[in-house]
């Protein structure tokens, strides 16, 4: 039995029935990472020795008969950018080559509590801002199913660590499509929750107002799982809230008979890769066939989503960027004259380019005067943004798009051509932008590369995306097995 | 020809709450460097701000107790800039939307009483400390940082260095009155930003406005106003204006230096902060921290003049904080005579806690102690020069007048019969001065009864002896 091919659920159900240890398990995985990582680079900072640490202890709960959490002996990546505590969290960047923190996020505390085994820290664009990992200073992650290509980003490390069964789960982060496109880019699940619906606390912020955790699995069951255990109230992040329901896993099994869909026109109509549309329009025939009706619908503001969050987005980057000043913690320069030597030159040599490029623009935005008018008018447009899903769901179930308007691009192309880059988020913005739920779930594969479709649900109705994308799942049986290494 | 000086002050308050505006770290001056803090007032990357309720209702309680408007709902908002002590790149405060606006303190000037406006009041948090050391290095205490803050911006209403005085010393007296603040300025719990220009009333000319900081005391404020008035007015004279400038004080040469140049506008890149939930404050709320305010200082003086008939001047100082007053009242409850327990709290006991700058709360004796002794000299049995020695006591030991009064028996000679013998003795020894006041040398009985009450200790009542030494002297 090769341990790696697993499931999640399947190893929990083997650890806890002694089928084979959580230590064997890790082993497994960390030998896997050890014989593909060097190329693929998914792995900022791999923690053997808690990884197999924690494994002995789940062993030992097993041995005496504790019950045990609903993680047991899942081997799990986190994504840099998400705090862990004695474990360096380096965001990607320079700037926080060396940086140690002295606490867990609150996602760390409730996977641990679990016994969900973390094996390390997946690599990511810096800060998370941008989409296909190649702004890491830890270097460019490879997509697993080809190596030549990026993973997609900003959760590339994730994605690709995921793909290669380097591990069963991750967790990654989202604010324009971090989590779905690089999942749709490595053909493997990618859950973007509801804004609130799992604890910022310990996630280094991109943008505040846009960014959520997420989860990957190679099936719709293994993210759900993880979801499940991250998600509801925490009092350190006041933004967090609990919902009232049963288990979304209970869930996932009742189909889609019935199910109200939604298929934005303005979408289908945009420019975007024919082998992806084609796909996609085949999918969402597939819906059809599983009982759901689906209808066109209008989504009128697309052309106004990129600005609108591009605006949002680098202004809140450059707040958040400003704690970074080689004072407290994190990366300083050597040679400084004056304070003022320091702080320039810490940020200067600190950031990478794509950052420092959000960092102007943000800076731009909020301290001139026409800047300040272009802000507050994307606050108006994102309201009217809002204003567009909530008419649609008021009618509907979950809307299907694709996850990406095109497929995995080469590593060094968006060097080339930034546009196609930011242009591959298009799709996911606005779930954030409205606080929206949304998954990209596989849904098949063109000239050897993979397809997302995106499935995004009302605020707090994970229930319906996840529901369909594994009515989806079941259909197709993909189970994200057909692909890759 | 005239000059008018324009004065607007910018007070920084700390507030008293348990823990700080946004995490559970404990409020609280000193402390080991950097042993208040958590990953949320450290600034630490991930880490979420919680605002705390209770420095919201502070807030409000200081703009009620200041006669604002407050706002139906608030925000905080995000203020740019870099420094050590700050140690996210921002601090967060309130922009647009201030906790509280349009309210205003009075101060009384010789034509009556002259509302300084308060413009708005605004939440923030308070940054850390810098500590330069001898060496050259700066080190930052992050203890302060997230102690929750209200910024009080004046209207330019404040004409003088003595009116800023009164007004700081109104406001301060509030603060405290209301709990929200202990208001110690060498604690830098209560600091203060003046911006001052003059205009010339007659070409109505005005200079540049100056910006003064590092100021220390009340009395810094006022020396520097004057300072920078003769300053403005000196080079308002010349035909010159001021340079549009942050200055700071420096107490030592008794004069302001130039800090930095403000010829750009400073530029904080505002933006809300969303990590923090905007807040409705529901009316009830309001009303339930406006009925919670105690009596405020100009409320409790009117009722002092009212209630225990007192003049003016002396409800005013009685009530200059609510410790003092509270301490004149509790007396009252055990004396008789309202102005004569007045007398003794404004003359002997404030007089020595002056002296020994020191608190109300710090005096070892009761306020019923006070009563007692009043009580002592007005039923005769001690002489007034008497209960200031035993008040003395009192200070020192904290013992009970009483026990003063018999361990040093210093209880009047009030029997006839006991001075008599003093009396005759005193006279026999001194028959120059009895021939003296009979040949109607008066300054002749002073010394006699001085005499007496030498012989005595000061115990002797000094009426009795007065009126006994007279009748001797005739009977002779």
């Amino acid at each position: 039995m090769d341990i790696t091919r697993l499931t999640a659920m399947e190893i929990r159900e083997k650890v806890i029935n002694k089928e084979i240890s959580s230590k064997e398990v890790v082993k497994a995985h960390l030998n896997r990472i050890k014989e593909l990582d060097e190329e693929l680079n998914a792995f900022i900072t791999i923690t053997e020795e808690e990884a197999l640490k924690a494994a002995e202890r789940v062993d030992e709960k097993i041995k005496n008969g504790e019950s045990l959490g609903k993680l047991a002996g899942i081997p799990i990546g986190v994504k840099d950018n998400i705090i862990t505590k004695n474990v360096r969290t380096t965001c990607g960047s320079k700037m926080l080559e060396n940086y140690i923190p002295p606490y867990d996020a609150t996602v760390i505390e409730r996977i641990k509590a679990e016994d969900g085994i973390i094996l390390g820290k997946t690599n990511l664009d810096e800060f998370a801002g941008s989409y296909s990992t190649e702004s890491s200073y830890f270097g460019v992650t490879k997509n697993p199913i080809d190596t030549e290509r990026v993973p997609g980003g900003s959760s590339g490390g994730s994605t690709a660590a995921v793909k290669a069964h380097e591990v069963a789960l991750a967790l990654g982060s989202d604010t324009g499509g971090s989590n779905r496109q690089p999942a749709s880019y490595c053909g493997i699940v990618g859950i973007k929750p509801t804004y609130g619906l799992v604890s910022r606390y310990g996630l280094v912020p991109l943008a505040n107002s846009l960014d959520v955790v997420g989860t990957f699995g190679r099936n719709v069951k293994d993210a759900t799982l993880l979801l499940e255990v991250i998600r509801g109230y925490d009092e350190k992040d006041p933004t967090s809230m609990e919902i009232e329901g049963s288990s979304y896993l209970e869930k996932l099994k009742e189909g889609i008979k019935g199910m109200k869909i939604a298929l934005p026109r303005e979408y289908m109509n945009m420019d975007m890769d024919s082998r992806v549309k084609g796909k996609v329009m085949e999918t969402v025939k597939l819906f059809e066939i599983l009982g759901g009706h689906v209808e066109e619908v209008s989504l009128p503001h697309v052309e106004h989503y990129w600005a609108t969050y591009y605006l949002i987005v680098v202004s809140e980057i450059s707040s958040n960027m400003a704690r970074y000043d080689g004072v407290g913690y994190g990366y300083r320069t050597e040679d400084y004259d004056s304070l003022d030597e320091l702080y320039i030159k810490s940020r200067t040599e600190g950031f990478g380019e794509e950052i420092k490029r959000s960092i102007l623009a943000g800076t731009y935005i909020l301290g001139s005067k026409e800047g300040r008018e272009y802000y507050e008018k994307a606050f108006r447009v994102r309201t009217l943004i809002k204003e567009d899903f909530d008419k649609v769901f008021e009618k509907y179930d979950v809307i299907l798009t694709p996850t990406t308007p095109n497929l995995p691009f080469k590593i060094g192309d968006s060097i080339k051509n930034p546009f196609e880059m930011y242009g591959s988020g298009i799709f996911n913005i606005p779930a954030n932008l409205a606080g929206l739920c949304a998954i990209s779930v596989p849904c098949g594969y063109v000239d050897g590369l993979p397809v997302g479709l995106q499935i995004i649900g009302d605020r707090f109705k994970e229930a319906n995306i996840l529901k369909a994308a594994y009515a989806l799942e079941e259909e197709l049986a993909l189970g994200g097995e057909n692909n890759g290494l | 020809m005239g000059y008018k000086t324009i004065v607007g002050l910018e007070i920084h308050v700390e507030l008293l709450t348990k823990t700080k505006i946004f995490c559970n770290c404990v409020n609280e001056f000193g402390g080991d460097a950097n042993t208040h803090c958590c990953p949320v007032c450290l600034g630490l990357p991930g880490a979420i701000p919680k605002l705390n309720k209770g420095a919201l209702e502070f807030g409000i309680k200081a703009g009620l107790a200041f006669n604002c408007q407050i706002s139906e709902w608030v925000k905080m908002d995000r203020k740019h800039y870099f420094y050590p002590d700050l140690s996210k790149g921002y601090q967060v405060s309130q922009d647009d939307n201030p906790l509280c606006r349009n309210g205003y303190v009075e101060i009384e000037v010789e034509e009556g009483l002259k509302r300084i406006g308060i413009q708005r009041i605004h939440m923030e948090e308070d940054t850390g400390k810098s500590i330069h050391t001898e060496g050259g290095d700066t080190l930052v205490d992050y203890n302060r940082a997230g102690v929750p803050l209200i910024e009080i911006v004046t209207a330019p209403d404040i004409n003088s260095s003595e009116e800023a005085r009164m007004f700081l010393e109104n406001l301060r007296n509030i603060l405290r009155y209301i709990e929200v603040s202990d208001c110690k300025m060498e604690e830098g719990s209560l600091r203060c930003d003046v911006n001052i220009n003059v205009v010339d009333t007659e070409t109505g000319k005005k200079t540049n406005i100056t910006e003064l900081k590092n100021l220390n005391s009340f009395k810094a404020v006022a020396s520097a106003i004057e300072y920078e008035e003769r300053r403005h007015i000196s080079l308002l004279e010349k035909g010159e204006n001021t340079a549009k400038e942050t200055r700071r004080w420096n107490e030592v040469e008794n004069k302001t230096v130039v800090m930095r140049d403000k010829g750009s506008a400073d530029n904080y890149r505002y933006a809300v902060d969303v990590d923090v939930l905007p807040v409705v404050i529901e009316k009830e709320w309001i009303d339930e921290i406006r009925d919670s305010l105690p009596e405020l200082p100009h409320q409790k003086k009117e009722r002092f003049i009212k209630e225990y008939a007192l003049p003016e001047y002396d409800a005013g100082v009685l009530t200059q904080s609510k410790e003092l007053a509270q301490f004149y009242e509790e007396t009252n409850k055990y004396a008789k005579d309202p102005k004569q327990v007045s007398n003794w709290v404004m003359g002997d006991v404030l007089r020595r806690l002056n002296d020994e700058e020191m608190e109300i709360e710090d005096l070892k004796f009761q306020p019923k102690d006070l009563a007692d002794l009043l009580e002592f000299i007005n039923a005769g049995k001690i002489s007034n020069n008497i209960g200031k020695k035993v008040l003395r006591e009192m200070f020192e030991t904290g013992e009970k007048p009483e026990a003063i009064i018999k361990k040093k028996g210093l209880i009047q000679i009030s029997d006839e019969g006991e001075l008599e013998g003093i009396i005759e003795k005193v006279l026999d020894e001194n028959q120059q001065s009895v021939i003296d006041y009979k040949n109607g040398k008066d300054r002749a009985l002073g010394f006699i009864i001085g005499q007496v009450m030498k012989a005595t200790k000061g115990k002797a009542n000094p009426q009795l002896v007065n009126k006994m030494v007279r009748e001797r002297i005739e009977k002779r």
